[in-house]
């Protein structure tokens, strides 16, 4: 490309910046730049010259801009319909309701042999994580269009992982038989069941960065990726609620006993659609949640840091003889996990070569105190096992709570380094230790079951 | 001589139609031809033109479709319509009882309805 053709470009991406100024104005005014170019050259002048003399007659392009905004004023609005008649993403809505319905069929299958096959339906409850994910990751070996042998060691993971769950003799063969007949599963299937949908995330991140499993620079993609498909998830499962509950609202007078078959149907049909929408609204229209994402991290570190504070000073206060049960545990672990994700989102949204603002501050404030929180967790932990001694959930939320501590300790003590790469570093580390996480659910999955006797 | 900015943008509209009024044409034509009209005394930042454009063709009194230049490259073509036509006689109307006024007190040099 010559000089003056990448000066052109430029000028057209300055331009171009502006959501008011669609791709087509942009080839409008170019080829307005172009026609006055070559009038200019006509009358002797050189290209360089004919290129400033046409910008210059076109106006400063804020100028411009901002007079494309007042007539043009919707665009500003983000708009979540895509336009019509763009035909690749016709295709991707189409390759999207295709996957959806996909997702729908099998868990729909699923569902009627598991009511055939009742009261044994130990096999879908331990393989539950395999009717929905896979359908999502295959969603992005397909938008990604990654080679096949690209494609080779997720399947291979996944089908590894589908085959140990499988064997496994959770309870003795059949478990939530006892579960029907008013026992408790056991501890290990479940735990299991539940760290598959961890596992088989990391599958989904590596598909959708591509194929790559463990890719360094796609991490915080991977992170936002998650963040802002959890948004969408959530809104539509809020609106599919009201849906499902006015439905049933219309329906309760005439036809009461419809309302159970109908929810059978629709609910997890929507619940497994809604993965792959989430996901194409993500890749569709990424511009709307990276403005979402730090407003909220905005609005709720503070709050949450207040929250915090508060609580490590009444806990602080009260002494330390608390006895912490199973959903208090609970309560503090979702707690400190939101404490990760605000921390982990407020860092993708920062430039890392800014200095320290008032948010910052906070932030590490909130991550001081989730680190004195979660001590007090971990004491309480080790003085239960101390008494009871272990068992399997145990393990679990003591594994994953020494992780938490060691991932909330080294943010913070990060945080307090300065230097000018001090976000920088914050975030790799954060980013990096995902990696802890997921092998620790690998573990959940694969270790743990053999290691307690399946119990 | 440069004309008032505020008198510029109030002749911008019925220019535009006008023009168009003549026959179908793109941007940087119907900048040329003002140029020429007004022996280059009414100079236009060229970039304005097109949200005036977008604007008529939004009120429905142009219709934009796309070309291709003679060199290859894609070109947007306006042409007027018959809103576009009405609109622009109501234009006429009013800026020959602007000039004939001021030609009145002027000892108009520039008789109504020339234009």
């Amino acid at each position: 490309m010559s000089e003056v053709e990448a000066r052109i470009a430029q000028w057209r991406a300055a331009l171009a910046r502006s959501a008011a100024v669609a791709e087509t104005d942009a080839d409008e005014l170019e080829e307005h730049l172009r026609d006055r170019m070559a009038d200019l050259e006509a009358s002797g002048l050189d290209q360089d010259e004919a290129f400033l003399i046409a910008v210059k007659r076109l106006g400063a392009t804020d100028t411009v801009t901002a007079e494309f905004a007042r007539e043009h004023g919707d665009r500003l609005w983000k708009q979540l319909v895509l336009p019509p008649g763009l035909g690749g993403r016709d295709r991707s809505l189409l390759e999207m309701i295709a996957f959806a319905a996909v997702a729908v069929v099998i868990i729909q299958v699923v569902r009627l042999l598991a009511e055939q096959s009742m009261p044994n339906t130990d096999w879908f409850t331990r393989n539950l994580a395999f009717f929905v994910l896979p359908v999502l990751a295959a969603y992005f070996v397909r938008l990604r269009r990654i080679p096949l042998r690209a494609v080779l060691p997720l399947a291979v993971a996944t089908v590894v992982f589908a085959v140990a769950v499988n064997l496994f003799p959770f309870g003795g063969g059949n478990a939530t038989a006892g579960l029907i007949f008013g026992g408790d599963p056991p501890q290990t299937l479940l735990l299991a069941a539940g760290h598959l949908f961890l596992v088989l995330w990391v599958v989904v991140l590596a598909a959708y960065a591509g194929g790559n499993p463990w890719p360094a620079l796609r991490r915080m993609d991977a992170v936002r990726f998650t963040g802002e498909w959890a948004i969408y998830y959530v809104l539509i499962a809020l609106g599919g609620g009201v849906l499902l509950l006015l439905t049933s609202l219309v329906l309760s007078p005439v036809a009461p006993d419809a309302i159970d078959d109908v929810i059978g149907w629709v609910l997890p049909s929507g619940a497994v659609a809604a993965t792959i929408v989430a996901a194409w609204l993500v890749e569709s229209k990424k511009s709307i949640v990276e403005n979402l994402a730090p407003v909220l991290t905005a609005i709720f570190t503070p709050l949450f840091g207040a929250g915090l504070v508060v609580a490590v000073v009444t806990y602080l206060a009260a002494g330390f003889r608390i006895e912490f049960d199973r959903d208090l545990l609970t309560g503090f672990d979702v707690l400190m996990l939101v404490v990760v994700g605000l921390v982990l989102y407020g860092l993708s949204a920062r430039d890392p070569r800014r200095p320290t603002t008032a948010i910052d501050v906070i932030r590490l404030v909130a991550v001081v105190a989730a680190v004195v929180l979660d001590l007090l967790v971990l004491g309480s932990m080790l003085q239960r096992i101390g008494e009871f001694g272990f068992t399997p959930n145990r393990v679990v939320a003591l594994g994953f709570n020494v992780l938490l501590v060691i991932d909330l300790v080294v943010t913070a003590v990060l945080g307090f380094i300065r230097g000018p790469l001090r976000y920088g570093r914050m975030a790799a580390w954060q980013t990096g230790f995902l990696a802890a996480f997921a092998a620790w659910a690998a573990f959940v999955v694969l270790v743990l079951p053999p290691f307690f006797g399946f119990a | 001589m440069n004309l008032d900015k505020d008198l510029v943008a109030a002749m911008a509209t019925p220019l535009v139609l006008a023009i168009l009024a003549r026959g179908r044409s793109y941007g940087y034509a119907i900048l040329k031809q003002v140029h020429d009209l007004s022996a280059g005394d009414i100079a236009w930042t060229d970039g304005m033109l097109y949200p005036l454009l977008h604007r008529l063709e939004r009120l429905g009194q142009v219709e934009a479709s796309w070309g291709e230049s003679p060199e290859g490259r894609k070109r947007k073509y306006y042409e007027i319509t018959a809103s576009g036509e009405t609109a622009l006689a109501e234009h006429r109307r009013q800026w020959v009882t602007a000039t004939r006024t001021l030609g009145g007190l002027w000892g108009s040099s520039i008789p109504a309805g020339a234009w």
